[in-house]
């Protein structure tokens, strides 16, 4: 980013604020970036020839002299094959000591597709997971939050679905990441030997907060190149979106605006509409899948980021420990996938919905039984059984840390319902009954 | 012309100075290179034009310009709007070339060069006014009225109309003469400004005749009328969506207008999608040749958001004018009145609860006023029955959306996060729920007439019914199984029994997912005849397993055609275990 001859420089600040600061400038269009004082920062309003950029790096010893040089362009991204295997930062420079990348240079944060030319998802990314894989399939397309606590295991159990799920790249867009946790990806991916097949794009904690702002458009400019230019089953990981809202906010306090709700600007929904409608399967098979990761503040779900999330993504994982068996699972109450129905059934073994159907209302009664004996009620024989049942289900099934095929969840669920129920308990179809429920 | 100046941009609110008079709600094209961008006047301060932008604003400089229209953001009417998708300001998305949405690209609804078979209506000599029939055209099989532009406000001669025959939607088909003797061209289109109301129908009553949806929780026991109006608010993951879709697929209309603003474009895919394949019940033809989807996704530009919900409404009323039932459908309201937040907080008005605009609750409540079912001016009848979906933050009902429109709406159907989790569908809740409806003596006339003359006593009787199980619910909770006299668990499991076979219903399956009056009648009365009875029952752990027998039977029932062999069979079967067990 050098300046270039005769590009004009100005050097007077009217204005400076810890994010953002305006300087009288003409010539000036809306979204462009510039540097202030070697810092990139980026259009965000402008009123007469009074332009305020906000400043990604922050505006720490910022003076009212500083030079501000504009580009004249939005931020962009350099795309071509050259990205795999690759660190980034969030202005696309690499950050593992390797080369530029050569390639087409495209405006991040571009135009949506449109609704007609996008295909119905229908095809199954299968995890291994039988929170996700039996109850919550996900499918190519879709795009999924993981609503966790702050202290629960979201990165590496997202770093587990990213490496067991079926696709042609995985691009990581890390907002906020601890250096820990940055590590933890990039010795997760290299250990598994798929480095190659990785994008990543990492604004972490020791960076600057507004710089996180254009990490998950880097991400999905990538996305959008493999998906729709090669064809390929794209995979985004986002993780932290709650980091990037606090970002967002501080852009919109330092400008002044009034906030909205929790405090969050009132684009918010927008905002983050712009970034999960990313999410898509073309008709010629390449796709953007995104999963993505809300951390919540005590399971409050009601707050505004989860809330706006929730009515733009396509479901929710919630992960939560069963401490009877002391493993992860993912919760089969409050996790959600709304496109699951596209496949189960059709894409797997007709007797899924059923089964898992069945296995969530038997660990329901589980938890039923459970308030009972906490209340001093007495159990009954089916209470008993049902317990029993919930907790081999949550540890053979369930747990995240086991890794089997959709077949193989089925047919452990069967076994299970054998053990503890009668043909009748278990009410399945009799269809199904007959082919799964062993003789004798 | 007034033209104009950029002077300030903050994301997509414009500030222009405008060279000359400039109206509020007046469209203007911002030159953008080569591209245009529509805007629409928002607040006017002095020489400044503040206007929201219908696109991405990246690249926009002060000191470009802007040039007026003179209009408001207008739709095109006319035929050949059936079975399109539409964007929020009424392009035709099928028509726009990339797959990405490029910016300044406006497609027209319409088509110029379709040929339609016109039949005259009105004859050389007729005084005319604004909405009454010129001709028709068949469109698909709606009979499309032409009609006299609604812009025009006096009263007219027919001077010549064209004889039957095929023409294209610019030609002239008739020619009026006003009072001064001028003539005025009509042709089979004509424009309107979203925002105002199409009124040119002679009567508005209070809505009187039920709108069938097929779902028993509302046809049953909280009736939409036609022109009624209602909304259907609920947590994300209760199941709004697929309870719309159900009333769409099975709503006695003439026509469905699907305003999906804000939506997941996934979920817009799907009408797409199934639409096209579908079966319409009434007519065997397909579902999309009665309906028209405009939609804005959630990633689609914010202000045109906004427009999509006026887009739809504005063609349900022309459609209207034509005779025709139309049920329009918004999913949903919410991201409809956060797209009026975000503007309302980008021009740094002083926000009202929950930052939402201080009139937000009169710009819902006179937009509900815009349904409504009418008399027109040659004796046929119209309707916009109206409903919207409402998504309270965090499912609280309390929030300021949720409160405007119940105020406005008269069925409300509240989908219940708990009916949800436990996979009672529709988890529309039957004690908050109600539809005002029920108390027009003139709807109840009309329900006692056209089902039967105690239907409406046998509704509040069953609300009362599901009222006292919940009631008895609760006291066996405290008080446990065996701290509660008998008839609690009789009168709890008799609600289970009403709402098991009544309310929830399977909107999978091919019999069970939609059910026409005469047969919710037949079942309601069954039902009713069980909750009458006395049963025996010795202990309470004998009330559960007879309850579930019955429940089960009654199930079967759903899922079997009405009144045939099998049907009467489980019939026969039920009658007899209810009598087994009747108190003598």
């Amino acid at each position: 980013m050098e300046t270039q001859a005769f590009q004009k420089i100005y050097t007077k600040l009217n204005q400076i604020t810890k994010a953002t600061c305006s300087v009288q400038a003409t010539g000036v269009g809306y979204d462009e970036l510039a540097t202030v004082s070697g810092r990139l920062a980026q259009v965000v309003k402008i009123i007469g020839d009074n332009v305020t950029l906000q400043i990604f790096a922050g505006t720490e010893g910022i003076g009212t002299d500083a030079e501000v040089i504009f580009f004249g362009k939005a931020p962009t991204l350099k795309v071509s094959d050259e990205l795999g295997g690759r660190f980034f930062n969030a202005y696309g420079e690499p950050i593992d000591g390797g080369p530029e990348i050569e390639g087409e240079e495209v405006e991040i944060g571009g135009p949506s597709v449109n609704p007609v030319r996008r295909k119905q998802p229908s095809e199954l990314i299968a995890t291994g997971i039988a929170g996700i894989d039996l109850n919550n399939t996900l499918v190519t397309g879709q795009k999924i939050p993981f609503f966790a606590d702050p202290d629960q295991p979201y990165n590496e159990v997202m770093a587990m679905v990213a490496l067991r799920a079926q696709s042609d790249k995985i691009i990581l867009g890390g907002m906020g990441l601890s250096n820990d946790d940055y590590l933890l990806y990039k010795n997760t991916f290299e250990n598994a030997g798929v480095i190659d097949r990785i994008v990543s794009f990492v604004n972490t904690t020791e960076d600057p907060t507004v710089e996180r702002l254009l990490v998950p458009n880097m991400a999905l400019t990538a996305a959008e190149y493999f998906a729709l230019e090669k064809h390929e089953k794209v995979l985004v990981l986002l993780t932290d979106m709650t980091l990037y809202c606090d970002a967002l906010s501080i852009v919109s306090n330092r400008m002044d605006q009034i906030p909205s709700k929790d405090s969050m600007p009132g684009s918010l929904y927008s905002d983050l509409a712009k970034l999960y409608e990313k999410a898509v399967q073309f008709p010629d098979g390449g796709s953007i899948t995104i999963i993505a990761v809300t951390t919540l503040s005590g399971g409050d779900i009601t707050h505004a980021i989860p809330d706006n999330t929730g009515y733009i993504t396509e479901g929710q994982l919630f992960l939560k420990r069963d401490t009877d068996i002391g493993k992860v699972i993912v919760d089969p109450f409050r996790s959600l996938s709304r496109l699951k129905q596209l496949v189960i059934g059709k894409k797997t073994r007709a007797d899924h919905p059923q089964v898992m159907n069945t296995a969530v209302r038997l660990y329901a009664d589980a938890a039923n039984a459970k308030t009972k004996l906490e209340n001093g009620f007495d159990l009954s024989d089916y209470d008993i059984r049902v317990l029993d049942f919930a907790k081999e289900y949550a540890d053979k099934i369930l747990a995240v840390d086991v890794n089997i095929s959709t077949d193989e969840m089925l047919d452990r669920t069967w076994t299970l319902f054998q053990k503890y129920f009668t043909r009748a308990e278990i009410g399945i179809k009799d269809e199904f009954m007959n082919l799964y429920w062993k003789k004798g | 012309m007034t033209t104009g100046i950029v002077k300030g941009i903050i994301s997509n609110l414009v500030q222009v100075e405008v060279s000359g008079p400039v109206s509020q709600n007046e469209i203007c094209y911002i030159n953008l290179g080569k591209e245009k961008l529509m805007a629409e006047v928002i607040k006017v301060v002095g020489n400044i034009a503040n206007t929201q932008v219908f696109e991405s604003t990246r690249g926009l400089k002060p000191g470009d310009t802007v040039e007026f229209t003179n209009h408001m953001l207008e739709v095109k009417l006319g035929p050949g709007m059936l079975s399109k998708n539409l964007d929020g300001l009424q392009g035709d998305l099928n028509k726009r070339k990339g797959v990405y949405l490029t910016r300044g690209e406006y497609t027209d609804p319409l088509d110029e060069d379709s040929i339609w078979k016109f039949t005259p209506l009105a004859k050389t000599g007729d005084i005319v006014s604004a909405g009454d029939w010129l001709g028709s055209v068949p469109e698909s099989w709606v009979t499309h009225k032409i009609m006299v532009p609604f812009v025009l406000k006096d009263e007219y001669t027919v001077k010549s109309v064209v004889p039957e025959g095929e023409y294209k939607i610019n030609d002239t088909i008739a020619v009026l003469t006003d009072k001064e003797g001028n003539d005025i061209d009509i042709t089979m289109i004509q424009k309107w400004p979203v925002k105002i109301p199409i009124l040119a129908y002679v009567e508005k009553p209070r809505p009187f005749k039920l709108l069938e949806t097929g779902v028993r929780t509302m046809d049953t026991l909280n009736p939409m009328v036609e022109g009624g109006t209602g909304f259907i608010p609920g947590p994300f993951g209760a199941g709004k969506t697929v309870l719309e879709h159900s009333i769409s697929k099975n709503a006695d209309a003439d026509m469905i207008i699907m305003a999906a603003c804000g939506e997941r474009a996934n979920e817009v895919v799907e009408l797409f999608v199934e639409f096209p394949e579908l079966d319409d019940p009434r007519t065997g033809r397909k579902l999309m040749e009665r309906t028209i989807i405009v939609c804005n996704t959630s990633n689609m530009p914010v202000a045109a958001r906004e427009a999509s919900v006026y887009t739809a409404m504005t063609i349900a009323e022309y459609y209207r004018n034509m005779g025709l039932k139309v049920l329009l459908l918004a999913d949903s309201t919410s991201r409809w009145a956060q797209a009026l937040r975000e503007m309302s907080n980008r021009m740094e008005e002083l926000p009202g609860p929950d930052a939402l605009p201080m009139d937000l609750p009169a710009i819902i409540s006179s937009f509900y006023a815009r349904a409504g079912f009418v008399y027109l001016k040659s004796g046929a009848t119209g309707s916009i029955t109206f409903i919207g979906t409402v998504s309270p933050a965090g499912g609280n009902l309390k929030e300021p959306v949720t409160e405007s429109t119940k105020k406005s709406a008269r069925c409300f159907y509240a989908l219940s996060q708990a009916r949800a989790d436990s996979k009672r569908y529709p988890a529309v809740d039957p004690i908050d729920s109600y539809s005002k409806y029920l108390e027009y003596p003139e709807v109840i006339e009309y329900l006692n007439k056209n089902v039967n003359p105690h239907w409406v006593k046998d509704v509040n009787k069953t609300k009362d019914i599901l009222l006292r199980g919940k009631e008895a619910q609760e006291q066996i909770n405290i008080l446990g199984d065996d701290g509660v006299p008998l008839t609690y668990h009789d009168r709890y499991w008799k609600s289970e029994l009403v709402d098991r076979i009544i309310l929830q219903q399977d909107g999978f399956d091919k019999v069970d997912q939609s059910t026409p009056m005469k047969r919710q009648q037949y079942m309601l009365e069954l039902i009713l005849g069980i909750c009458n009875a006395d049963f025996v029952f010795e202990s309470y752990e004998e009330v559960m397993p007879y309850y579930t027998q019955l429940i089960n039977i009654c199930k079967q029932m759903n899922y079997t055609e009405f009144q045939a062999l099998e049907f009467n069979n489980y019939e026969t079967e039920l009658r007899k275990i209810v009598d087994e067990r009747r108190a003598k």
